[in-house]
């Protein structure tokens, strides 16, 4: 079975050189529209499928599909050891492949790059606590549970929550609330229940070596 | 109600779920499309239903799809009703799919305001933290308007889940609507010192993104950041804080050192804990200012070089992200930090930069091409450029390549070509990236190339014969007949042969590729160049003719003008044909001449008489004002909204003002215009939509004002090009190596003696390099114009700079005007005290309407109560009844409700209306600042009799500062001691154009906003009025002719700014 983080050490104190990491201390122009930190969010496979999208911008649905689409492609293209940073546009991507899942994330050029990583990697990790090693098909089938937990972990582009233990806390007890509902209906139709509840289907997944 | 669950249940097994969906979509590959335009169908039918479960299901599944693109803005009506069910489960899944299918001009948006308000103060913190989630993606100008006092409430809350979710909204409700800002900014700065952390991080956050807008206002919070940085242990929070102070390091100088001794604690913190390399990145960033000891810089410089040189990450392999490319890229991301404070010690790894541009990685290529900017030097730079230029040749991608183009312009452009001596070598290189394929920077080389002919005298000799062979082989630029970026090149190339044309070899050949048939495929704007300068060269033609005895060459020449000039008449493109036809009419009377022998040469070339200057950008400065030549004089009616309340001027009332001028706009003092400059930038600031205006590109280039203009187009060669004729660059770093040696061997010569002369041919621009590069003398000398004057500057040019400043400047308060006064941005503004604006009845309303008219009045005996009495008249034909009435409070203002009811609830108006009939309803309306005018959104909600069906009005109702101002009659004497006491601020407006007896003028007065005549003599009268507040408003009208002026005098300028515009508006519309 594989797991998107599986054998790969979680640095769980990380050192203070996040610190001094901090983004640019001379914005640009300090006029200049700052939106938010995280642009948007995009989860797509290996095939170019997209998995999960988030939006921290406002833009039309035709201006997303076509950034998207470019950068969909441009990721694609690639190289497996090429940096996990590139330029596009005015925005910086940063991207990290898990397994067959590409997570990719756009942020302003004052906006610090090892941050970004690490955020990406949060949530791998809050998915990965949550489903019990998660792959492709999780997100998949359960796409709006992987909404729900990036929406504890990240508003509006910002980090919300920086305790795993918290985002996953919160995530499993509003869970509970929602199950309420189908214990009051389970008995009329057991049929629902074991259709609705998530059922993760394990059958298939794609052996790719974890980079 | 069993019944139904178990009907809804029995439905939903037949349903698709959202798991089948997913599933069904993978074993459809083929014909995808088709089996999900069924499943949308089969989701309309579930829609229809009325099992919220059913709803919720197909919900869902939308939202699936239109993550794969599909377009599913038709359901968001279905969206909204499932986001306001009650149990949680359906409310989650709407308010994620409203979240990712919503944005600003979702209509339905409007509709769902109470439900969020509703959800926003639910008992349950999830239904809170749910609705907060969603509202952070689709929040409007609207929303975050009707909700702020809400989400300010939530701040507060006692669950830190909620208040950390709060807090970080609260920065989108800014964003969207900045007047929030000032009300919540004091419970956002005891968010800092909230006892939940993640409440804490999160005010960070929402601090740090607002000073990283507007450093200036934040200053006064150093302190308490100071101590949370020397406290906080929590990293995400310090990386913040640390942000921050770079943002504030800048404004206060002293903050830079006080933060030397924490910050260096931490990188040894983090040097302890073993990991990592980059401490210096931010460091750097903060180093600007030369204050960290030059060992730490040193210190960290070597790790980075470790790390960049052995390619291998020391102990970061543990690390989970650290690749040796990651590596590399932050590697050179710190170098390009360093470089800016310590350019020497990078300029030394000049190697293994150079090294990093053959990376296969194109990110790494870029930063590598970054740091190459600043490490250049008089020595190097033709080295580097080869190296650049052969990169050019083997790139790959049109993106890369471009970057790499611009990249060499950059860095040879540079302080005003601080590093190029020999400017023969840069217009080859020049004219060797004309060969790009497929680049789009065409523009970017043509005005390089006019630049350096304009500025270096010395070279256009080279340059004109450079640009000759260019224009000769145009066909080979423009190859394909596609419209491409690099025939911009032709634009410069051709100006300049036209312009200089006097040091053209063969200036007919050049005048007949000027004009070749071909010419016109070219884009117009160069075509009209082509036309104008072929103009030119002619001039100069006829001139080198002239003596010869034969004339038969001249007129050949002006024979070959009016045979070709004709193709460009026809033009489709306005100007050339217009240059054409003015130049072929000159051309026929000029060969009208040739054959009466006049000598002509003389007079054409007259035409384009005159050396071009480059001028300096700051010269305007320089150029004397002429007397009696007023610049600060209006031009236009200043506009109303003047900032008299600065004035102080000794008369109580001040005497005949002739005309808003000059001294109103100097005696404004620094600090007021710094404020005033202030509010203006934060307000563009917080406008999210503001784009700041470039900074104009002052080329000295006047001539070609369209170069930046130019389209640009795509080139899409396929054959490379090979321009015969055009030298190597290659063969100029040789020569310039000869050069070098020469003259080394001829300084150690005259070293003594040289060393006492002066340096004359450059400027002081060059004393920073260093001592080594110093001794390359230039084989060119750029005209560096700094401070002089220029030639030709036009003094009316001046004027017309300056009033259009003014201009701009009056819009810009006009808008800040607009913009603080009602928050819907406009619209047109009710004289009548207080009507009721009627909004469009939305779509689904085609009942007729009830007319509405309302009236606005302060009640005296408490202060802050206002009595809005409401006309209600029915103008359809049917009974209505159980109206309710009710309005969205505002921060400042608030309807009152009896007791017991919540703060949403609307008033049920105490009376039904037959047909035809209309009655009067007074609702009471607390306010607490009336300086400003204000414009409630109401609803009014009632039932139809016949139909029994609920229906609503929207309106609007405005409160004007003059509603809250109350007729108090005052005598004279109290009123002069009024005026005398000195603490009234005062403000004047003028009215133009106004045709009415003066008696009807003050009765209007009296009428509308709600004055007491105090004393009247001729044409002058003075006028007195009290707000609900106590404020005193007193009004000394004039009139002369059709011009009414009106000076003021209140204790409060902004509600006196307010009644002023109001009076004003009063009479601009009679």
């Amino acid at each position: 079975m594989f797991a998107l983080v599986a054998n790969q050490k979680v640095v769980i104190d990380w050192p203070c050189f996040w610190v001094v990491l901090g983004g640019s201390f001379l914005p640009r122009g300090v006029y200049t529209v700052l939106l938010f930190k995280m642009q948007f969010m995009l989860l797509f496979s290996r095939q170019g499928k997209l998995r999960l999208q988030k939006w921290y911008v406002p833009l039309s649905d035709k201006e997303k599909k076509k950034i998207t689409r470019e950068l969909v492609q441009t990721v694609l293209a690639r190289k497996p050891k090429m940096c996990s940073f590139l330029e596009w546009r005015d925005l910086k991507i940063v991207y990290k492949r898990y397994a067959s899942l590409y997570f990719c994330c756009a942020i302003e050029d004052q906006d610090n790059e090892l941050i970004t990583l690490e955020i990406i990697h949060r949530y791998v990790e809050l998915l990965d606590k949550y489903f019990g090693s998660v792959c492709e098909l999780d997100i998949i089938f359960n796409f709006e549970k992987a909404y729900f937990i990036l929406d504890e972990f990240l508003l509006g582009g910002e980090a919300q929550e920086t305790s795993k233990k918290n985002v996953l806390k919160a995530i499993e007890q509003a869970d509970l609330l929602q199950e309420v509902w189908w214990f009051q209906i389970w008995p009329l139709s057991l049929l629902v229940f074991s259709r609705i509840s998530p059922a993760k289907p394990r059958h298939e997944y794609f052996n790719v070596p974890v980079y | 109600m069993a019944l139904k669950i178990v009907k809804g249940s029995i439905d939903r097994m037949f349903d698709k779920n959202l798991q089948d969906l997913v599933r069904g979509i993978r074993n459809h590959k083929e014909d995808e499309a088709k089996y999900i335009s069924t499943c949308i169908d089969e989701i309309k039918q579930e829609l229809k239903q009325d099992n919220i479960a059913v709803k919720a299901n197909a919900v869902c599944k939308l939202t699936y799809l239109q993550m794969l693109g599909y377009d599913v803005s038709w359901a968001a009506f279905n969206i909204v009703e499932v986001m306001s069910s009650s149990k949680f489960t359906y409310k989650r899944i709407g308010y994620l799919a409203a979240s990712q299918c919503f944005h600003e001009n979702t209509d339905v948006i409007m509709l769902t305001t109470n439900q969020i308000r509703k959800d926003l103060s639910s008992p349950n913190q999830y239904d809170t933290g749910v609705a907060l989630t969603g509202l952070s993606c689709f929040v409007t100008p609207d929303l975050a308007r009707d909700l702020a006092n809400d989400i300010m409430t939530l701040m507060s809350h006692t669950k830190p889940y909620i208040r950390k979710k709060a807090v970080l909204i609260m920065y989108k409700v800014f964003l969207k609507y900045p007047e929030s800002l000032r009300p919540a900014f004091p419970r956002l700065k005891e968010k800092l010192e909230d006892p939940d952390p993640g409440v804490q991080s999160a005010a960070v956050n929402v601090i740090c993104e607002l000073a990283r807008r507007n450093p200036k206002n934040y200053l006064s919070l150093a302190p308490l950041f100071f101590k949370l940085m020397t406290s906080s242990t929590n990293n995400w929070v310090l990386i913040k804080i640390i942000k921050l102070f770079g943002a504030l390091t800048p404004l206060e100088p002293r903050l830079g050192k006080k933060l030397i001794e924490p910050l260096t604690n931490l990188i040894h913190r983090s040097f302890s804990s073993r990991v990592l390399i980059f401490i210096c990145f931010g460091f750097f960033k903060l180093a600007h200012k030369k204050s960290f000891s030059d060992v730490i810089v040193s210190l960290c410089y070597i790790t980075v070089l470790i790390s960049l040189s052995s390619g291998m990450p020391n102990h970061s392999a543990s690390s989970v992200f650290l690749r040796i490319s990651v590596v590399k890229y932050l590697g050179l991301l710190a170098m390009s930090k360093i470089l800016k404070t310590h350019p020497k010690s990078v300029q030394s790894h000049k190697d293994l930069i150079l090294q990093c541009l053959d990376d296969k990685d194109e990110s790494i290529r870029l930063r590598a091409l970054d740091l190459l900017y600043g490490m250049v030097s008089k020595k190097n730079l033709m080295e580097i450029v080869k190296k650049l230029m052969i990169h050019v040749d083997k790139a790959e991608g049109t993106t890369y390549r471009d970057e790499l183009l611009t990249k060499i312009i950059d860095i040879c452009s540079q302080s005003n070509y601080q590093y190029i001596t020999n400017f023969e070598w840069y217009i080859s290189i020049l004219v060797e990236l004309t060969r790009l394929e497929g680049t789009r920077h065409g523009h970017l080389i043509a005005s390089q190339m006019l630049d350096v002919a304009i500025r270096v005298k010395a070279i256009r000799v080279f340059a004109v014969a450079q640009m000759a062979t260019l224009l000769d082989n145009a066909h080979l630029l423009t190859g394909n007949m596609q419209r491409n970026g690099i025939c911009e090149v032709l634009y410069a190339a051709a100006w300049i042969c036209g312009e200089f044309s006097e040091h053209l070899e063969n200036p007919v050949q050049t005048l007949e590729a000027m004009l070749r048939p071909k010419v016109a495929t070219l884009p117009g704007h160069i075509q009209a160049v082509y036309v104008q300068n072929a103009a030119k060269l002619f001039a100069t033609i006829l001139k080198n003719q002239e003596g010869n005895t034969d004339s038969t060459a001249a007129q050949e020449t002006s024979q070959m003008m009016i045979d070709r000039l004709p193709l460009f008449v026809q033009s489709a493109n306005l100007e050339v044909q217009e240059r054409a036809s003015c130049i072929l009419q000159l051309v026929k009377y000029i060969q009208k001449l040739q054959q009466k022998d006049v000598e002509v040469a003389e007079e054409v070339s007259a035409l384009f008489a005159g050396e071009l200057n480059p001028v300096a950008p700051k010269a305007q400065k320089k150029v004397p004002v002429p007397e009696g030549l007023d610049l600060d004089a209006w031009i236009n009616e200043p506009p109303s909204e003047s900032e008299s309340e600065d004035e102080q001027p000794k008369a109580i009332f001040t005497k005949e003002e002739p005309k808003h001028s000059r001294p109103r706009h100097t005696e404004v003092d620094e600090k007021e215009l710094a404020r005033r400059r202030e509010a203006r930038k934060q307000e563009q600031a917080n406008n999210p939509f503001y784009i700041k205006a470039s900074p104009s590109s002052q080329k000295v280039y006047q001539e070609a004002p369209g170069v930046e203009h130019i389209p640009v187009v795509q080139i899409d060669l396929s054959v490379p090009l090979k321009v015969p004729g055009l030298p190597m660059s290659d063969q100029y770093v040789k020569l310039e190596e000869e050069r070098r040696q020469k003259e080394r061997a001829e300084k150690k010569k005259k070293e003594k003696k040289k060393r006492k002369e002066k340096r004359s041919g450059r400027g002081k621009k060059h004393d920073s390099g260093p001592e080594s590069e110093e001794d390359i003398t230039p084989a060119h000398v750029v005209d560096i114009v700094t401070e002089e004057m220029p030639e030709k500057s036009s003094k009316h040019k001046k004027k017309k700079q300056k009033k259009e400043k003014e201009e701009k400047e009056k819009k810009k308060k006009k808008k800040h005007h607009h913009h603080h006064h009602h928050s819907d941005g406009g619209g047109e503004e009710s004289v009548q005290n207080g009507t009721v604006e009627e909004e469009e009845p939305l779509t689904f309303l085609v009942f007729p309407l009830p007319r509405k008219v309302c009236d606005i009045q302060g009640n005296l005996q408490d202060g802050s109560q206002v009595v809005v009495s409401v006309i209600f008249e029915n103008k359809s034909d049917s009974f209505l009844k159980s109206m309710e009435f009710n309005v969205l409070d505002s921060l400042n203002s608030k309807l009152q409700r009896p007791e017991g009811s919540g703060p949403h609830d609307g008033l049920t108006v105490p009376f039904q209306l037959p047909p035809g009939v209309s009655n009067e309803a007074r609702f009471v309306f607390t306010v607490q600042s009336i300086v400003m005018p204000q414009k409630l959104k109401g609803t009014l909600t009632f039932i139809v009799k016949d139909s029994s069906t609920h229906e609503k009005l929207d309106f609007k109702l405005h409160f004007t500062c003059t509603s809250y101002l109350i007729t108090t009659p005052c005598y004279s004497d109290a009123f002069a001691k009024l005026l005398e006491s000195g603490d009234l601020k005062s403000s004047s407006v003028r009215l133009e154009g106004v045709n009415m007896p003066f008696h009807h003028l003050l009765a209007r007065i009296c009428f509308h906003h709600h004055f007491s005549v105090v004393e009247r003599i001729d044409s002058c009268a003075s006028m007195y009025s009290r707000s609900i507040q106590g404020h005193h408003v007193c009004l000394l009208v004039k009139t002369s002719g059709q011009t009414v002026s009106i000076d003021a005098k209140c204790d409060e300028p902004t509600l006196l700014g307010n009644v002023l515009d109001e009076i004003k508006q009063t009479f601009s519309q009679c």
